[in-house]
C-alpha cells in the first residue's frame, strides 16, 4: 500500500490530495462534440503512462455501474470537461451523495461515489478534475487550442502528483 | 402549465425522465380539465442519414455507432449486415456469425437489464405515485440493495460479452464487412463461463419479478395505456424467435399473419413511413393497410407475440406462461412489455450459454467475400425492436443513400396512443394535476424503453412545430423552429 499526502497549490484553491493504494481515473465525455472530449483525451494520455496501480476508464457518460468499479479502488478521480469553471482546470474533493435525481444520460460523480459507499460498502476517496473547455455546440473530434492548453496543464498536474507517489512508469 | 386565452390549458412534461435521450409531452386540457389531446414530441434531431452520404461504405459499421451511446452494438451489427450484402459476404462463416450473435445477445442482455433494474424498477417497486425523491435508482439502492447490485452485475456481464466480442464496451470494431475481426479465445470464453450460472439464476429471478408484478396488477395492466395493435418482428424460418436474423413477420390484433418471411431486401414493398408536422420522428406503417390502421408495435412485447416459439427451454417455458394470460392471442398490455423484456433477458443468457459451449467460436475462418452489390439492407431485432439499415453506394464505394428505421420510430404511434390513453384515464376531470399523475404518462412511455436520441430524422427535412389547439380544433398559437 502506497500512502502519500501532499499540499498542492492549485490555480484557484488549496486542496489536500490524498493518493493511496489503487487509483482509478475516469475520463468521460463525448469525443464527437469538440471540447466535450477533454475527459476521454485525458484518459487516453493517462493510459499511455502505464502507471502501475492506476486504472484508467474512458466512457461517454457516467452510469450506475461505475459505482461497482469505483468501489474496487482506494481513490477515484473523475475527469470531465468544465463548461464554465476556472482556467485551466479545477481540482476538488468530492463528498458522496445518494439523494440526487437520476437520469441515465446525466449521473453526477458525487452520486457514483455515494452508491459505491452505500451499496458496496466502499471507503473510496473521490476527486473531480474539471478541465475548462469552450466549444461544445458543434460536431467534430478536435479539441480547441485553448482547451488543449488547459488539458496539458491538468495532465501535467496530475502526472506529477501520481508519479510523486512512487508509481513507476512501465 | 400554461393557461390560454380561451381557458384551455397546456401541460408540458419536459424532459421526459428515465428514457434514453430527450422527449417532450404536451397535453391539452379544456375548461373542465378534460384531456383534449396528448402527444409525445421528439425534440432532438439526428441527421445521420445526411452526414453519412459521401463516406466509404466500409466505415458504416463503426460510424453509425455514433448515433447513440446506449445501443451502439445494435447499429454496429445492423450496418454490418447491410454492408455484408454490399461485399457479397452475407453467408458468414460459422465463427463470424456466432461471434456476432454472441455480441448481439450480450447487448440485448445488458440493455434490457439496464432498463428493468435501473429505469423502470422504481415505478414497479415504489408505485407510480410514490415520492419522486425515492422513485429512482438511488431509492432502489437504498431499499433493495441486493436487487440494485444484481442489476449492476448483470449489466456488467453483458458489457463484458460485448468487450470480448467487439473489442470495446462502447463503439467496438468487431464486425467488419463479410465477417468479424476476432474469435473468442479459450481464456476469454472461460472468463465468461465463470459467472454464467449466476447470470442464469438472476435472469430467472428477474422473469419472476416481472411476472409477479404483472399478475398481481393484472386488472391495472389490462387497462393502463393499453390498446389493440399490429405487431412486427423478424422470425426464423421455422417461426422461432431470432433476434439476429430472419424474415419479417407482421400479425394483426388477433394474431392473424399480415405477411410472413419477407426478404429483408424487400422491406420497402411492405413498410412505408409517414411524416407528421409535429414530430421529428416518422410514423412507419404497413403499406397494405395504410397509415391510419397499419401502424404496429415492435420490441419485446411484439416479438413474444409474433414468434411461434422460443428455442431455449427456460425462456420458452416463460413464453408459454405469458401467452396463457391472453389465451394464446396477442398480448396488447403496455405494462406487459416489462415481463416480455425479462423473458428476452432469459433467452439471451441461454443463447450466450449455448454459444460459449460451441467450439466454432474458436475458429479462425473469419471473413468471406463475394460479388459486389450497390445496395444492401440489414435488419435485426435491437433491444427496443426491429432495426432497419439500408444503404446504396456508387462506383467509388461512397454511400449515396442511407435510410434507417430505428425501433423507437416504429413505436412512435403506439407511444402516442399510450400517452393519450393514460392522460385520458388518469388526468381527465381532475381539479389538480399532480406530479404523480404526470408520472403515469411517463410510465407508459418508459414501458417501450424508447431511445429518442436514435429516433429522429434528417436535419432540415422536418422543422419542429409547437401547436396549441383549443377545444374547437382552432390553432391559437404556433411556433416553428427550423
Amino acid at each position: 500500500m502506497i500512502e502519500w499526502l501532499s499540499h498542492l497549490q492549485l490555480p484557484h484553491e488549496k486542496t489536500i490530495m490524498i493518493l493511496r493504494g489503487d487509483i482509478l481515473l475516469i475520463g468521460y465525455g463525448n469525443p464527437g462534440r469538440l471540447d466535450d472530449g477533454l475527459g476521454p483525451a485525458f484518459a487516453s494520455a493517462a493510459e499511455k503512462l502505464g502507471l502501475k496501480h492506476v486504472a484508467v476508464e474512458s466512457c461517454y457518460q457516467l452510469a450506475v455501474e461505475h459505482a461497482e468499479m469505483v468501489s474496487r479502488h482506494d481513490v477515484v478521480v473523475f475527469v470531465d470537461a468544465d463548461i464554465g469553471g476556472p482556467e485551466p482546470f479545477h481540482f476538488r474533493r468530492l463528498e458522496p451523495k445518494v439523494d440526487a435525481d437520476f437520469s441515465t444520460h446525466r449521473m453526477m460523480p458525487e452520486t457514483i461515489l455515494g452508491l459505491a459507499h452505500n451499496l458496496f460498502g466502499a471507503t473510496t476517496i473521490g476527486y473531480s478534475l474539471g478541465i475548462r473547455g469552450y466549444q461544445f455546440d458543434d460536431f467534430g473530434e478536435s479539441i480547441s487550442s485553448q482547451a488543449r492548453t488547459n488539458l496539458n496543464a491538468a495532465f501535467e498536474f496530475l502526472e506529477t502528483a501520481l508519479q510523486s507517489t512512487g508509481h513507476e512508469v512501465c | 402549465m400554461v393557461t390560454t386565452k380561451d381557458k384551455t390549458r397546456r401541460i408540458v412534461i419536459s424532459p421526459v425522465t428515465r428514457v434514453e435521450g430527450h422527449g417532450k409531452v404536451s397535453i391539452l386540457l379544456d375548461e373542465e380539465n378534460n384531456v383534449q389531446q396528448a402527444r409525445l414530441h421528439i425534440v432532438e434531431f439526428r441527421g445521420f442519414e445526411r452526414f453519412i452520404q459521401g463516406r466509404p461504405y466500409w466505415e458504416m459499421p463503426v460510424a453509425v455507432q455514433r448515433l447513440c451511446g446506449i445501443c451502439p452494438v445494435s447499429h454496429h451489427l445492423c450496418a454490418a449486415k447491410a454492408v455484408d450484402r454490399l461485399v457479397g459476404g452475407e453467408q458468414l462463416t460459422p465463427t463470424a456469425e456466432k461471434m456476432r450473435r454472441l455480441m448481439h445477445y450480450g447487448q440485448i442482455f445488458q440493455s434490457h437489464v439496464l432498463h428493468f433494474f435501473h429505469l423502470c424498477s422504481p415505478d414497479l417497486l415504489f408505485g407510480f405515485d410514490a415520492d419522486p425523491k425515492i422513485r429512482n435508482v438511488i431509492g432502489v439502492a437504498a431499499k433493495y440493495p441486493d436487487l440494485a447490485k444484481q442489476g449492476i452485475f448483470m449489466r456488467k456481464y453483458g458489457q463484458e460479452v460485448i468487450r470480448l466480442t467487439a473489442g470495446k464496451k462502447i463503439h467496438g470494431t468487431g464486425a467488419i464487412p463479410g465477417g468479424i475481426n476476432k474469435n473468442l479465445s479459450i481464456e476469454e470464453r472461460d472468463e465468461l463461463l465463470a459467472d454464467l450460472d449466476q447470470m442464469i439464476a438472476w435472469s430467472l429471478g428477474a422473469v419472476k419479478i416481472a411476472r409477479d408484478y404483472t399478475m398481481d396488477h393484472i386488472e391495472i395492466a389490462k387497462l393502463f395505456g393499453s390498446f389493440e395493435s399490429n405487431h412486427l418482428s423478424i422470425v426464423r424460418g421455422d417461426g422461432a424467435m431470432d433476434l439476429y436474423d430472419g424474415g419479417l413477420r407482421a400479425i394483426d390484433r388477433d394474431g392473424k399473419k399480415i405477411f410472413d418471411q419477407v426478404d429483408n431486401q424487400d422491406y420497402l414493398s411492405y413498410i412505408a413511413e409517414e411524416v407528421r408536422d409535429w414530430s421529428y420522428m416518422k410514423f412507419p406503417f404497413i403499406k397494405s393497410i395504410g397509415p391510419e390502421n397499419g401502424w404496429y408495435r415492435v420490441g419485446p412485447l411484439a416479438r413474444i407475440n409474433t414468434c411461434d416459439f422460443i428455442d431455449t427451454p427456460e425462456a420458452e417455458s416463460a413464453r408459454k406462461e405469458f401467452m396463457a394470460v391472453t389465451q394464446g392471442k396477442p398480448n396488447h398490455m403496455t405494462l406487459a412489455y416489462h415481463w416480455a423484456r425479462m423473458i428476452e433477458v432469459l433467452h439471451a443468457i441461454e443463447k450466450i450459454a449455448e454459444l460459449l459451449h460451441d467450439p466454432d467460436l474458436q475458429g479462425t475462418d473469419l471473413v468471406v467475400r463475394g460479388d459486389r452489390r450497390d445496395e444492401g439492407v440489414g435488419i435485426l431485432e435491437a433491444p427496443r425492436g426491429t432495426l432497419f439499415h439500408h444503404y446504396r453506394i456508387n462506383k467509388d464505394d461512397q454511400v449515396t443513400m442511407c435510410n434507417l428505421i430505428v425501433s423507437t420510430t416504429s413505436n412512435n404511434e403506439p407511444m402516442n396512443r399510450a400517452v393519450q390513453r393514460v392522460a385520458q384515464d388518469h388526468l381527465s376531470g381532475k381539479p389538480e394535476i399532480s406530479e404523480a399523475m404526470l408520472n403515469h404518462v411517463e410510465v407508459a412511455i418508459r414501458a417501450y424503453d424508447p431511445c429518442l436520441s436514435c429516433a429522429t430524422h434528417a436535419m432540415g427535412q422536418m422543422p419542429l412545430s409547437v401547436i396549441l389547439v383549443d377545444a374547437n380544433g382552432e390553432i391559437i398559437d404556433e411556433k416553428t423552429k427550423q
